[in-house]
């Protein structure tokens, strides 16, 4: 069969989960007064739309910034802003100042999905299509094996399409950054990392590998000669393209101190309903690496959050199909073997004192004992009731053992980057 | 881990597992009536004894299969008590708590074992073909149209029906029969008779077949008919079989003196040629004649607007349609047609058989031609020709032609089953993944020969997509969407029906024409 048809076919398998998870409940579903995201991303259309730009982060009469006050860059708020536009088209008691607050219909929740959906297909899958081709290495059949394990990856189908948000947007223009670095594409990676930075803040966390890849390319150029030129060029691309993006906010100075003030409350716990989105940026790194039989275990962490949305079932089903589905398209356990898993650097550590451990299996192990004690934290929080001593048992159970993976895995990417072995880069990677 | 099963057992396994996990996340999707039909069935075959089953009328949904499937619904029941006891109350009308759809999802979900069974064994039907990569090998693409097939899972799933279990009885029986084991195959049908009675209609392929290739054990060396190698014993034992199931599925009922009853509420008398959507057959383009003939007669004064009856110049779709110009159809007349329609195939196959597959084409003509003259058929049961004729498809390259343009042109008609826009993008993705993915596998598999679409058929099949978009997106805004709101299914019916016709006539000049062969029909 045809590569199209196959990417095509992958493509609309990822389309039709995405949208049936849409069917179920989102944050904050029918629960007043507070609500949830869902609610969040409404009352934003509401804001931006009816009140002028320099009302958007302040707090006034209009605009009450405890309730769902907006606290993500301006290009978040530019793209509630159009989506507002269509609300209005559609029924204007969306985006009512003030009376829609709350508001709740089926054609309304139906109008929030379909904007996901549409930011999904237009920014996130295409640069998932064109990462899978140019970057991932094997036979075009693994190449698109790897293209549908990454569009069905549930954690990002969960948060966007039922619990409710855009990561979409932000993951996907981080991605398209890291394609633009990858295939030479200096200036437009740029663009791309620096308006993902201005759609979510939390992007800062990948910034330092962008800055830092950039700017020893850069002296490896020469600071003195082209290098210096080069670093000139990325400079301004990140100048203008902030300044673009803030300039609504530039004329008055109080402006952008405000809008950075509601980014990084430092008033508040930086991490109270951040967590959600940590994962996010975790993410990322590791569709890189592609050693997606890991994966699975990082959304263990927004298990309590699923159920208080009421997503169970989709949370169920679509761990289950992406394990099955990695672990069959991807053998990823039959491709552990130590080599592979770059575990080198244990290897030297431990032969001194264990030479006959056999790693590559201790990992298999590993993985399959992981996989139990996620199953089984998954079922205790649904099914039992925690103690009356320890209420909030099963979360922090799950926050520990999430905690756990995530200690381990920053450990062993830590090792696997020092080990890299220096490859020429032929950025243009034939297919 | 070493798999321990085969490279194909594991893809088998994956693509099932995959199917049923989709089917469980479209848990939550819009249901029809249907759904409360088959609740109200728990509740009377639960609540209430044997002999009220079919005199019971408190819901208007009253029992209307055979008893074996009233049977399967008592089972059911059981495991629904443990759900929630509501549902069973009878007089609980429309009730549909989530755990009730939790449960009748899951119901049919689990019964598609059933479908996932026949289809491993029609696979093992299937000639083999070795040296081919995974994707390109008949069985896979045979797999994936089965178990994936669009029309089963927006009907069953998201519509609900149990039809995935029913055809897999019927596939199942097939398969047995191309594993010459007919006794098997002949106790299947019965049984699926017996679960739905709609299948009379490809009883007569049954019929003919078994006696013709069964019940005569041996043929002429030019394929003729043998008289003296009849054998009474398979006539006889077959005869048994039969009647025997049918004993079980009936006979409380006859010895209740209830048959008539049982009877009329199996073959109602339903009013109309046509349900409220024309399935896409030969009466869809009849009524359009007649409203294109009465709308020019009126225009070059040939007819009297005053003498023509009102419903049809203003009216759309309706039940009662009432023929102005052309005769009105009577029950009667569709069953002349049908029989007229069907009886070359089954002559074929009494003349010249063709083993199995001599079988299964005429069993795919009776079907259809049942779809295309029937009354009152339902646009559904299009799939009674689709789900059979993709075993064919991955044999012969006529045949996968011909599956291409019935297929989407049948599944294409089932849209408006699904009207809600929140089922509208499900609707098309799985449309979209079914059409390309059947495509491309059958265009690769019969590569050698040129295309397997001539540019007629390949218009008429990208035509659909402007119908699409014209009835689901820009009819809606128009000023005529409420004067004339039965416009696009109006066109949706008789486009497609232009599909199916056409389908249906090629099909019976591959059967009459198909070479016959005939080196040794050894029947047993």
């Amino acid at each position: 069969m045809e590569n199209w048809s196959l990417i095509s076919l992958c493509v609309l398998l990822g389309l039709t989960s995405r949208w049936a998870v849409s069917f179920h409940s989102y944050s904050g579903a029918g629960k007043p007064p507070i609500f949830g995201d869902y609610e969040a991303q409404r009352h934003w259309q509401e804001v931006t739309y009816n009140l002028p730009v320099h009302e958007w982060y302040f707090n006034n009469t209009n605009n009450d910034l405890n309730y769902w006050g907006l606290d993500y860059p301006p290009l978040t708020a530019y793209h509630s802003l159009v989506c507002a536009y269509v609300a209005k088209l559609l029924n204007p008691e969306w985006v009512e100042l003030h009376a829609s607050r709350g508001y709740e219909s089926h054609s309304h929740k139906l109008f929030m999905r379909a904007t996901v959906l549409f930011t999904d297909i237009l920014i996130y899958i295409p640069a998932v299509l064109l990462y899978c081709f140019y970057f991932c290495d094997g036979s075009s059949k693994q190449k698109v094996a790897t293209a549908l394990c990454i569009l069905l990856y549930p954690g990002l189908i969960l948060i966007d399409y039922g619990h409710f948000q855009y990561n979409s947007v932000s993951l996907g223009l981080a991605l398209w950054g890291t394609l633009g670095l990858g295939l030479g594409w200096d200036l437009f990676g740029c663009l791309a990392f620096t308006l993902t930075l201005n759609y979510k803040q939390m992007e800062l966390y990948h910034s330092l590998p962008f800055f830092c890849y950039l700017l020893g390319k850069c002296i490896k150029q020469g600071l003195t000669g082209r290098g210096f030129f080069h670093l000139v060029k990325i400079s301004m691309t990140v100048l203008v393209t902030f300044a673009l993006c803030w300039m609504p906010f530039l004329s008055d100075p109080k402006q952008p101190l405000q809008v950075l003030h509601r980014l990084f409350p430092v008033g508040r716990g930086l991490f109270e309903d951040k967590v959600a989105n940590t994962w996010c940026s975790l993410n990322v790194l590791i569709k890189i690496k592609t050693l997606l039989s890991r994966e699975t275990q990082l959304f263990l962490s927004m298990l309590p959050l699923l159920l208080k949305d009421g997503l169970l079932l989709p949370y169920v089903v679509t761990s289950l199909a992406f394990l099955f589905l990695s672990l069959y398209l991807l053998s990823a356990l039959e491709r552990s073997t130590e080599e592979e898993l770059r575990l080198g650097l244990y290897r030297k550590h431990t032969q001194h004192w264990l030479p006959k451990l056999n790693l590559s299996r201790i990992i298999k192990w590993k993985f399959w004992f992981s996989l139990v004690a996620m199953a089984a934290l998954s079922f205790t929080s649904v099914w039992l009731k925690p103690p009356a001593k320890l209420p909030d048992l099963f979360p922090v159970l799950v926050s520990v053992l999430s905690f756990l993976h995530f200690l381990g895995f920053i450990i062993y990417f830590n090792q696997v980057q020092l080990m890299e072995p220096q490859r020429k880069k032929s950025l243009k990677k034939t297919n | 881990m070493a798999a321990p099963m085969t490279n194909d057992q594991s893809c088998f396994f994956a693509l099932a597992l995959g199917v049923s996990f989709l089917k469980c996340l479209l848990i939550n999707a819009y249901h029809s009536t249907d759904f409360e039909v088959h609740r109200n069935w728990l509740a009377l075959t639960h609540s209430l004894p044997v002999p009220q089953w079919y005199y019971e009328a408190t819901s208007e949904w009253t029992l209307d299969y055979p008893p074996l499937f009233a049977w399967f619904e008592y089972g059911l029941s059981h495991i629904a008590w443990f759900f929630d006891k509501e549902m069973l109350v009878v007089q609980n009308l429309n009730y549909a708590s989530p755990a009730t759809i939790l449960f009748q999802r899951l119901s049919v979900i689990v019964a598609d074992v059933v479908f996932f069974y026949a289809v491993k064994e029609c696979c093992k039907c299937l000639r083999e073909d070795k040296g081919k990569d995974l994707l390109g090998k008949p069985s896979f693409i045979l797999t994936v149209l089965l178990l994936w097939n669009f029309g089963l899972l927006i009907v069953d799933h998201i519509h609900f029906q149990y039809n995935g279990f029913l055809f897999g009885v019927l596939l199942l029986s097939i398969a047995r029969h191309f594993q010459n084991r007919h006794f098997e195959g002949a106790l299947l049908f019965s049984v699926l008779f017996n679960l739905k009675h709609i299948y009379l209609y490809i009883a007569p392929a049954y019929g003919i077949y078994l006696l013709r290739c069964f019940c005569f054990t041996q043929s002429n060396a030019d394929g003729s008919l043998q008289w003296r190698s009849f054998s009474v014993v398979r006539l006889v034992t077959l005869g048994t079989i039969v009647l025997s199931t049918f004993a079980v599925s009936f006979g409380p009922f006859i010895a209740l003196g209830q048959l008539p009853q049982v009877l009329s509420r199996l073959f109602p008398f339903k009013r109309g040629l046509c349900h409220a959507y024309w399935a896409p057959n030969i009466w869809a383009l009849y009524n359009i004649a007649d409203k294109a003939f009465s709308i020019l007669g009126v225009k070059f004064k040939l007819l009297d607007i005053n003498k023509l009856p009102k419903a049809s110049m203003t009216g759309g779709l309706v039940q009662e349609f009432q023929h102005s110009v052309l005769p009105s159809v009577s029950p009667l007349a569709t069953l002349v047609c049908t029989l007229l329609s069907i009886l070359p195939a089954l002559f074929r196959i009494w003349h010249r058989p063709n083993g199995a597959r001599g079988f299964l084409r005429c069993l795919v003509i009776c079907a259809l031609g049942s779809f295309m003259f029937g009354w009152h058929v339902h646009e559904k049961a299009i799939l009674m020709a689709i789900l059979p004729l993709s075993l064919l498809a991955v044999e012969s390259r006529e045949e996968a032609r011909i599956f291409l343009i019935l297929s989407i042109t049948g599944h294409y008609s089932l849209f408006p089953l699904l009207f809600t826009t929140q089922e509208l993008p499900i609707k098309i993705f799985l449309m979209l993944l079914f059409t390309i993915f059947s495509l491309t596998s059958l265009k690769t598999l019969f590569r050698k020969g040129g295309a397997l679409l001539n540019p007629l058929e390949a218009t008429y099949l990208l035509g659909l997509i402007p119908l699409e978009l014209i009835c689901e997106f820009v009819y809606p805004l128009t000023v005529w969407q409420k004067t004339f709101p039965f416009l696009p299914l109006m066109l949706t019916s008789v486009y497609c029906a232009l599909g199916v016709t056409y389908a249906f006539i090629r099909l019976y000049i591959s059967l009459l024409t198909c070479s016959d062969n005939t080196k040794k029909i050894k029947t047993q």
